[in-house]
């Protein structure tokens, strides 16, 4: 019982947490009539950065120094890379290269 | 534009999220089970979480009988990149009217990525509703893929290692259609570089936070560099 109070209360921490951070640009900014011109321009060019960054972010844990030194990783993302700058078809990107992935980690990077 | 055509565009949309949350959050559904936390759990925590990596972050608060202020700063160094996120949406989402709470707290990377570079020829109502439909979608989508993780525990019918690999395959997709945009090439390649450097220096699980300090102020000088270069 003691034990599902705190997970529940835990669970509560990480949602208002969270929610608090989703909210807070919102909240900063809200009323004003204008957004800053300084937000306006964070706008238009963060999702440049964070888009890589995220990227960077799902890598994060490929290690180059050891067997099979992030082979699989480098060979699937150039494979969505590469198609998808000649098909522009974001499915078929996905699903390629996805399906690349698990072979290579599957069955042949073992 | 009729309420069930903007629909189908929203599903459309949706499609490359729909497979990443199906098996993320059927991940996430198994490996809560296996620690004992049941099908309740992973419906409340979807629900009201709602932010994929951090609900796997919190599988070991929950079990590792973590303090509620190690929990709170725990999540507040993983989920930062969200202010990112609002920061660049606030503009995006002001008339969105009624809808907004839910956009805004529905605002997931996957989200996030669909939306933020969305360039579709609508009025601002039918926007809201486009963008209203994404968020709702994708996060039926992941409270689908948890629900089904819990009931079905540890019977995988197949190999699925790897299969997460979607989700970096879809930020990719968006960063090479905002690459062929034309616009803006020096913000891709600025994301780029400096995660990689941060993570280089600071590893992989400090790195976020550095590199969003860092794109933060490399953004404004390299602003005025691309006004100056367009003049």
């Amino acid at each position: 019982m003691n034990n599902t109070l705190r997970s529940v209360l835990a669970v509560s921490v990480i949602a208002l947490v969270t929610a608090l951070l989703r909210f807070l640009p919102f909240v900063l900014f809200r009323g004003k009539k204008e957004t800053p011109a300084v937000i306006t321009r964070l706008g238009q060019v963060l999702p440049y950065a964070v888009i890589c960054m995220l990227v960077v972010f799902c890598l994060k844990d490929v290690s180059f120094s050891v067997w099979p030194h992030g082979l699989p990783e480098l060979i699937s993302c150039a494979m969505v890379t590469a198609l998808h700058f000649w098909k522009h078809n974001t499915l078929l990107s996905i699903i390629a290269g996805t399906v690349c992935y698990m072979i290579l980690i599957q069955s042949v990077f073992i | 534009m009729k309420t069930n055509r903007l629909f189908l565009k929203a599903f459309r949309t949706t499609l490359p999220v729909m497979a990443g949350y199906f098996v993320l959050g059927t991940g996430f559904g198994m490996v809560l089970a296996s620690k004992g936390y049941g099908l309740l759990w992973a419906l409340a925590m979807s629900v009201f979480i709602y932010a994929g990596s951090m609900q796997f972050v919190a599988v070991n608060l929950l079990t590792g009988g973590t303090s509620l202020l190690t929990v709170a700063v725990t999540t507040l160094l993983v989920n930062a990149r969200h202010l990112f996120y609002g920061i660049s949406m606030v503009d995006r989402y002001r008339n969105t009217g009624r809808k907004k709470p839910y956009l805004i707290f529905a605002l997931t990377d996957e989200t996030y990525s669909l939306l933020s570079t969305d360039r579709s020829p609508l009025n601002p109502e039918e926007q809201s509703f486009f963008y209203f439909c994404v968020s709702l979608l994708n996060q039926c989508y992941w409270i689908t893929g948890s629900v089904l993780g819990s009931l079905l525990g540890n019977i995988v019918p197949f190999d699925t290692r790897g299969i997460d690999f979607s989700l970096t395959a879809l930020f990719l997709t968006i960063a090479v259609d905002q690459w062929r945009s034309g616009k803006h090439h020096l913000f891709s390649v600025l994301g780029l570089v400096i995660s990689l450097a941060c993570l280089l220096i600071f590893g992989p699980e400090n790195f976020l936070i550095p590199s969003m300090a860092v794109i933060l102020a490399a953004v404004f000088p390299a602003r005025r560099w691309e006004a100056g270069k367009d003049e």
